[in-house]
């Protein structure tokens, strides 16, 4: 089967120009319930007023530490969890307004971390990657299952019949990206889907996807906390920090200049690689701050090496500190912010 | 008697079971008083069973072990009781990948460490709990006071694993051994951790076999490296020389697949296909499947450990091949 046979993409609409999909305004809170009556006691503040673009064809890198809200945004995106606030327009369409959960998903598929656990272990993989298109009602499910497979590197005629333990890690992975890709989505969003395979075959795994996007016209969302993987693989980059953005770039301009300090410590926490020169200061102390009752103001002041009264205080917002889309939520590149460093660090 | 902290000579370890698992197959190596050394492998190279042949920590009944294992001249395969007891937690101990499985969640950290030095130093409770505070300083955990008191599931990932470092020094281990302490933890988190077990090292003076699969982190906190592949090690040789001139094919691919050094859309010089399943014996180099370099010779028998500087060997017939041009 050829590329196009097996990929039946839903169409392009609003033309190149027009971003693939648009968040605005996203948020999201956990309940944490507890006692008898299961009340809730707290809210987990996961993502808090998150919006971003992402461009037909391109590759947006999510980094940020654990509880910084990646994956949550990647699952509100695709509409895994209901949202409490915010718009998510796909292509022009509003969700929930000209565009159904449905279609939506239809457009998005994602790929996990964990390969085994996102696989049915009672079903042949074939009958995984052939589900989602039989439940969409497209055509000739098994037939587009057996070539997606092939096309993924598992040859169907030794692999098809397989369960997901009979498989290796990076080969299940490859199953997973055979089965996303069985809907014909427009996105896909890889949430951290190469962090668990060994070097070695994260490599591999790397290359597919790079000739995956190419062959079908993919446009990717890529989270990931390893750096040197989002360098590689990534357009532009986002990094957020405890439930918010904190610095959106092109990858040369991010790598050239972290505007954010929060970001500035994220890359320097690096390790260098160069035996002659270690690295000897840790760029943080402590670890982040709990999402359940995040500091007030900006809330990496409680770390960052700038901070000023005002930090505590004012919140941040995201504005153009560049070239190219630059954006940084910081006082420091805010003149009119009142931050007495303000305008004076690079 | 031996200068040498560590020498562990032709260890085999195999799981016996449903199918045999070949675990290490003639592993020998040595480690000086205070030298830090990563082992550096993909999952299922057998640098975990390594470290826990050393503790002793295989289930005896289904694991069968050949060799020679010496701490300090002590022959390690023979202790048993009460010696097997001293020598855990006293002479050798280790820190685990996970803080939050490793400490026991109904004592308070400061009772946990207190317990381990009364038993080993055969101390008062009140002077071991002195200890347990010198140790939180020392891991400099803030209010280490207040912090003694605190159960394991009050505090975060990265002050966890610092309990685990104070619980495992406690005893002022001579061979500290630790299995990925890092890997759980985010990069801020990391590196502090790193700096901080290189500075314990430092000022304890101990040895260290520090477990991990990213070279990264080797880099950091090791002065030699030594690359395990299908439970053998394939290369050896001080950070410097693995990094800067490695000779081995597997060891290049590796550092290859870190992906430092790689320019955008660039294809990747991925190692093709995955590791053996370690089924059988190795009886040749267990990486020419994979292997660029490889020629009928690979496959014949296993390669030669050339040794091009003193404490630097590779285990391969093409050690002094140029590397091929991608």
């Amino acid at each position: 089967m050829s590329a196009t046979e097996l990929y039946d993409r839903l169409p392009d609409r609003g033309g190149p120009g027009q971003p693939l999909l648009t968040v605005r305004g996203l948020r999201k809170y956990f309940p944490i319930r507890g006692g008898i009556l299961g009340r809730t006691r707290a809210m987990v503040q996961a993502v808090d007023g998150v919006s971003f673009e992402v461009r037909k064809g391109e590759t947006l890198g999510i980094v940020g530490e654990s509880g910084c809200g990646k994956s949550t945004t990647a699952r509100l995106a695709v509409g895994l969890i209901e949202r409490d606030e915010g718009d998510i327009i796909f292509d022009g369409d509003a969700l929930g307004d000209t565009l159904s959960l449905r279609e939506l998903r239809r457009g998005i598929q994602m790929v996990f971390q964990d390969s085994y656990a996102s696989l049915n272990p009672r079903l042949t993989i074939e009958e995984s990657v052939a589900f989602g298109a039989r439940v969409q009602g497209l055509s000739d499910p098994m037939g587009r299952a057996h070539g997606l497979l092939a096309r993924v590197g598992l040859d169907p005629a030794r692999f098809a019949q397989r369960y997901p333990h009979e498989l290796s890690g990076g080969q299940r992975q490859r199953v997973n990206i055979a089965r996303a890709l069985a809907m014909s989505p427009r996105l896909v969003v890889l949430d951290e889907a190469v962090s668990a395979l060994d070097k070695s075959v994260e490599a591999q795994v790397l290359n597919l996807l790079s000739d995956l996007r190419a062959e079908f016209g993919l446009t990717y969302i890529f989270i990931s906390h390893d750096l040197n993987v989002v360098r590689y693989i990534s357009d532009r980059v986002l990094v957020m920090y405890l439930g918010e953005v904190v610095e959106v770039a092109p990858v040369d301009a991010i790598w050239a200049r972290q505007a954010h300090p929060y970001t500035r410590s994220l890359f320097s926490a690096m390790p260098s690689m160069d035996p002659d020169n270690r690295t000897e200061e840790p760029p943080l102390t402590g670890d982040p701050p709990n999402p359940i009752d995040p500091p007030e103001g900006c809330r990496f002041h409680t770390r960052c090496p700038f901070a000023a009264t005002l930090c505590g205080r004012k919140v941040p917002k995201l504005r153009k500190i560049g070239a190219d889309g630059h954006l940084a939520a910081c006082h420091l590149h805010d003149p009119a912010s009142g931050h007495p460093k303000a305008g004076k660090i690079a | 008697m031996t200068d040498k902290l560590l020498e562990i000579d032709h260890l085999t370890v195999r799981f016996k079971g449903a199918r045999t698992v070949h675990a290490i197959n003639d592993l020998s190596l040595s480690l000086g008083p205070g030298e830090t050394l990563a082992l550096l492998g993909e999952s299922g190279s057998g640098k975990s069973v390594t470290l826990k042949a050393l503790l002793r920590l295989l289930p005896p009944k289904r694991t069968e072990i050949e060799g020679d294992i010496r701490v300090g001249g002590t022959d390690i395969l023979r202790l048993s009781g009460r010696s097997l007891q001293r020598y855990r937690g006293g002479d050798v101990s280790m820190v685990f990948q996970e803080p939050a499985l490793a400490l026991d969640p109904v004592y308070t950290v400061g009772a946990q460490i207190a317990e381990t030095v009364m038993r080993h130093k055969g101390v008062s409770r009140s002077e071991a709990m002195e200890v347990a505070l010198d140790m939180l300083k020392r891991v400099k955990i803030p209010s280490p006071e207040r912090r003694l008191q605190n159960y394991p599931h009050e505090l975060s990932g990265g002050m966890r694993q610092r309990v685990m470092i104070a619980l495992a020094l406690a005893c002022r281990p001579r061979l500290l051994l630790a299995d990925e302490p890092t890997t759980a933890l985010d990069a801020t988190v990391q590196i502090q951790i790193l700096l901080l077990l290189r500075e314990l090292q430092k000022e304890f003076g101990m040895g260290v076999i520090f477990v991990t699969h990213d070279i990264g982190v080797a880099v950091e906190i090791s002065e030699r490296i030594a690359v395990m592949y299908a439970g053998q090690i394939v290369e050896e040789g001080t950070t410097r020389e693995i990094i800067k001139d490695p000779r081995h094919p597997y060891t290049r691919g590796l550092l290859a697949a870190n992906l430092h050094d790689v320019a955008r859309g660039e294809r990747l010089a991925a190692i093709p296909g995955a590791p053996p399943a370690l089924e059988t014996r190795p009886a040749s180099c267990s990486f020419a499947p994979r292997c660029a370099l490889a020629g009928p010779d690979c496959r014949a028998g296993l390669p030669p450990v050339v040794t091009p500087a003193p404490r630097r060997r590779v285990a391969c017939l093409r050690a002094d091949e140029a590397v091929p041009a991608e």
